[in-house]
């Protein structure tokens, strides 16, 4: 039963670790062309996609560290999603990489500690999934082997999640000293509003900030973001949120319950700085990774103004919020990535008369960035607007105002690449380029998640029906 | 009938404009479509006169009622009054035309008209929409085609005007999303009808009712916020245009009367303020259009002028002046796109809209001239065309409140027309009168399709202008209602 249990719940891990296997395997064994690899690995990642949505048992292992429910399956699963959409995305730059399988297995292990970040009842396998997910990553920043900038970003990677590493540790510390236990679930009852506990919350919470970048903890992330290879980009500001995002809404509501007074302030503090300093800085880019980049740490800002309304409807505008930032980014991703590989070029400047040779790829990155921005009809639009419901819950109203005249700053660095791409005149536009099959798949599914999930009520209620409150 | 029709016949022409090639083919498919919509709500209106003749004194008819995240509360609940159906009407008649006078636009046609007919469905689904949730997805969704637009197709300095547009009526639907955060935390829904029921505390309307109101006003370029409307009025193609003053403008019309009718305490307090902006952008709008030189801005500037009197009519909340309101909603919509379609027949032949360079055009384009002098008289408010119904309409309700202040207020607004006359019969008299140039003598006149235009909007404003009891019966019940609320408010006082 025990041994039942054991390959039951720990299903999607072993998955992906068996697949880490055989990428091994494949390596010891005589070289294979780049294709028939990404062929093999692509359906791979399809399979464990799959086997994440089969029906399976809630419970937890190893004395319950390890715990799991349909919640974080679902979680896991829009993960697992996620770094499909990478995989098929990155077809056209691993093509001519010469370390296709490395690229997967630091990526996959990476994946592999998020699942384990996720399902953590206990904040030791807490922290250690938090780090394998984020050193893998140092490693595969540094994968546009040529680039200097590109290494640039794994050191500043790796010393910056050191950094935030090493402040939620000390946070754990001063939780195990005064509390006297480092189950999760039993942290809540020992919290009081004693002074060291207060210290540890705001190390922990400082130590999340930066792992989401949140201001003033983001200056890492432009950095990184611009150096890093697209698909790890992606990687980073997708997955890794979302994962850090998940394990951090269910720690607030699960183990901090008790001190969300507090909580509250802080993350409303957090949320206004991140909102109003991305958005600025965002208005200057001319990267359009970089560009992402601060697009994204508004969208956190977002993120955490939903948070801090502390109910369910918090929690599932959160969930259903990156399900949808999943779609939208990913598909920004994936025409960049695109342009990158067949080009070089990455800025804005070079976007401009895109739309004469490249009208499909025009479209995906338009109706992205418009879900980015939250414009009907797009899903962006309801995911930014319930989050904003949900914080609206607490009656700040004047927040929600700043907040709602923010998302109209955005709107117009979002409308910038817009008019780049069908209003600008330009001598030499992109020309046209030959979409692969992996990738047309990967934005075709990326569009049709934009276009239905705000009317797909179905998505929202199953999300709701799991959510955790307060 | 299922009122779900409106929006699904725009979604089907869009589709079918996205899968059919060639300029001759696409337009073929918008004219289609658009007909088709007349047609429906044609066929709308006479089924709701049914209703009304059988004795239906709902307040909303054809309701129904879907949930769509019900956890949240947020329901697709649709159903029309006759206030409503006055703007389905009005959107379905400037639709036809719009794609009528784009006949010929060969640049990218096929983004062109998707996005004209995408507008079209925004505008519908705003209009039929009795939960405020669905209110604002459709208010938003009209936005974005407006920014292709005029950035795309437009002329000018089109990005700008664009981008300015974009902005400023995002920062409208931001606002009008606070309010509406307000109403739903205090009544737990978006509904209209159930809102009504409920109702909302004084100090709630007072604080709510500023957000809502200025954000819908912005749509309805209410002073100080109008300053999108003549550059992206003036920047847009023609049909465009015509979208945005008949359509677009009367989303933040009937928005503001939407929300003075939830918020009826709140409107009664803050009326002084909503009828001071309005006599403002009226004088101010009227005496900025004297100094253009370009057709464009002039009616641009003159849509200011015209769409105070619509606030003018729901600030003064009583009968006649929202009747009047609707009226001028109505009028002006049809007046205006009048106006823009004739400019843009004649811009497209001598390409120029300075006034300065143009001249006796009735000699060598009679029909087109004749159509600008209608648009032009309807605007001045001559007698026999909708514009004179409906500012004095407006004008009779204002003078009802006994209130010196308002009294005075009306008689300004009042003196803006002789403001609009000193602009319109010099424009049109420079246009259209005096020697032609040589270049412009060999001009041909307007094709079928212009004449059918502009044929079918003249016939909106002179029917309303010589019948303008039809269109007082069809809103009278809807106003009647607003004026039940707003008599609740005043009596719990």
């Amino acid at each position: 039963m025990m041994i039942n249990n054991f390959f039951i719940l720990l299903r999607q891990e072993l998955v992906i670790t068996a697949i880490i296997f055989i990428l091994l395997f494949i390596k010891l064994g005589k070289d294979k062309s780049n294709e028939s690899l990404l062929h093999i690995i692509n359906v791979l990642l399809f399979v464990n996609l799959l086997i994440g949505f089969f029906p399976m048992l809630e419970g937890g292992l190893f004395n319950s560290m390890f715990a799991t429910n349909k919640l974080v399956v679902l979680e896991k699963n829009i993960l697992n999603f996620a770094f499909w959409i990478i995989s098929l995305q990155s077809y056209a730059w691993l093509k001519t990489h010469k370390h296709v399988i490395e690229f997967y297995i630091l990526l996959l292990s990476s994946l592999l500690g998020m699942f384990f970040l996720l399902s953590s009842d206990h904040l030791l396998m807490f922290y250690v999934g938090l780090e394998m997910s984020t050193i893998p990553l140092a490693a595969a920043a540094n994968f546009d082997l040529t680039k200097r900038q590109s290494s640039e970003a794994a050191l500043k990677l790796i010393i910056s999640s050191a950094f935030s590493s090493s402040l939620l540790l000390l946070g754990i510390s001063f939780l195990y000293g005064t509390t006297g236990t480092l189950i999760l679930s039993d942290i809540g009852s020992h919290l009081s509003y004693n002074p060291l506990q207060i210290f540890a919350f705001i190390l922990f919470i400082s130590g999340f900030a930066f792992k989401i970048s949140a201001v003033p903890f983001h200056l890492w992330t432009a950095d990184v973001y611009e150096g890093a290879p697209i698909a790890v980009t992606a990687f980073l500001s997708v997955l890794s949120k979302s994962a850090v995002l998940f394990a951090f809404i269910s720690i607030l509501y699960k183990a901090f319950a008790s001190l969300s007074s507090m909580w509250y302030l802080v993350l409303i503090v957090l949320s206004m700085a991140t909102i109003l300093i991305g958005n600025l800085f965002a208005l200057r880019q001319e990267n359009m990774k970089r560009f992402l980049a601060f697009s994204s740490i508004a969208q956190v800002g977002f993120i955490l103004i939903g948070i801090s309304g502390g109910s369910h409807q918090g929690s599932s505008s959160l969930i259903y919020f990156i399900l949808i930032y999943v779609f939208s980014n990913l598909a920004a991703f994936g025409v960049l990535s695109l342009v990158s590989a067949l080009t070089g070029k990455e800025s804005i400047q070079d976007f401009k008369g895109f739309y004469k040779n490249n009208p499909t790829l025009s479209w995906v990155l338009t109706i992205a960035l418009f879900s980015l921005a939250g414009v009907p009809p797009t899903a962006g639009f309801f995911g930014k607007l319930f989050l904003l419901m949900a914080g609206a819950a607490k009656g700040n109203y004047w927040i929600i105002a700043i907040a709602a005249l923010n998302m109209v700053i955005s709107f117009y660095y979002y409308l910038r690449v817009v008019k780049a791409i069908f209003m600008d005149e330009n001598d030499q536009p992109i020309e046209k380029l030959s979409i692969p099959i992996y990738p047309k798949i990967a934005m075709f599914i990326c569009i049709a998640g934009i276009i239905l999930t705000g009317f797909l009520t179905v998505v929202y209620d199953y999300i709701n029906s799991l959510s955790i409150s307060l | 009938m299922n009122l779900s029709l409106l929006i699904l016949l725009p979604i089907i022409t869009a589709m079918a404009i996205l899968f059919s090639n060639g300029l001759k083919q696409i337009r073929v498919i918008g004219l289609l479509g658009s007909i088709a919509q007349l047609g429906l709500a044609s066929w709308l209106l006479k089924l709701y006169l049914n209703e009304r003749a059988i004795g239906n004194t709902a307040t909303y008819l054809f309701e129904s009622n879907y949930p769509w995240f019900s956890a949240l509360h947020i329901n697709y609940h649709i159903g029309i009054d006759g206030i409503s159906l006055a703007m389905i009407l009005l959107t379905s008649l400037i639709v036809v035309a719009g794609i009528l006078v784009s006949w010929t636009m060969d640049k990218l046609s096929k983004e062109y008209f998707f996005l004209l007919v995408l507008l079209s469905m925004g505008a519908y689904g705003f209009f039929i929409s009795l939960d405020l949730f669905t209110l604002f997805f459709f208010l938003e969704v009209a936005v974005i085609p407006k920014f292709l637009l005029i950035g795309i197709w437009g002329s000018g300095n089109k990005q700008n005007s664009a981008m300015k547009l974009a902005l400023m009526l995002m920062a409208g639907s931001a606002l009008v999303f606070v309010g509406l955060m307000g109403i739903y935390y205090n009544t737990h829904t978006f509904d209209i009808v159930q809102i009504t029921q409920i109702g909302i505390s004084a100090g709630v309307q007072q604080f709510f009712f500023p957000f809502a109101f200025i954000g819908f006003g912005i749509f309805a370029a209410l002073f100080p916020f109008h300053t999108w409307v003549p550059d992206g009025h003036a920047s847009a193609p023609t049909a465009a245009s015509m979208f945005l003053a008949g359509i677009s403008m009367k989303l933040g019309g009937y928005g503001c009367l939407r929300i003075a009718s939830l918020m009826p305490d709140a409107a009664h307090h803050y009326a002084w303020i909503i009828i001071l902006l309005a006599t403002i952008a009226i004088i101010y709008g009227a005496f900025a259009t004297m100094m253009q030189t370009d057709l464009k801005y002039i009616n641009a500037y003159s849509s200011i002028s015209h769409c105070g009197f619509v606030i003018l009519g729901i600030g003064m909340m009583n009968k006649t002046s929202i009747n009047g309101a609707v009226i001028q909603m109505v009028s002006h919509g049809l007046m205006t796109a009048l106006f823009f379609a004739a400019i843009g027949m004649i811009y497209s032949r001598t390409h120029t809209r300075m006034i300065a360079q143009l001249g006796g055009l009735l000699k060598a384009m009679p029909f087109i001239s004749t159509v600008f002098v209608i648009a032009g008289l309807c605007s001045l408010g001559l007698p026999g065309f909708s514009g004179f119904v409906a500012e004095m309409t407006v004008f009779m309700g204002s003078w009802q409140n006994p209130n010196g202040v308002y009294r005075l207020a009306t008689i300004i607004s009042g003196a803006s027309i002789v403001v609009t006359a000193v602009y319109i019969l010099r424009a049109t008299g420079k246009t259209i009168m005096g020697p032609i140039s040589n270049e412009h003598a060999l001009l041909g006149d307007a094709t079928w399709n212009e004449k059918l235009a502009a044929v079918l909007l003249i016939a909106g404003i002179v029917i309303i202008g010589i019948a303008p009891f039809l269109l007082n019966a069809l809103i009278g019940p809807g106003t009647d209602n607003i004026m039940l609320q707003v008599g609740k408010a005043i009596t719990l006082k």
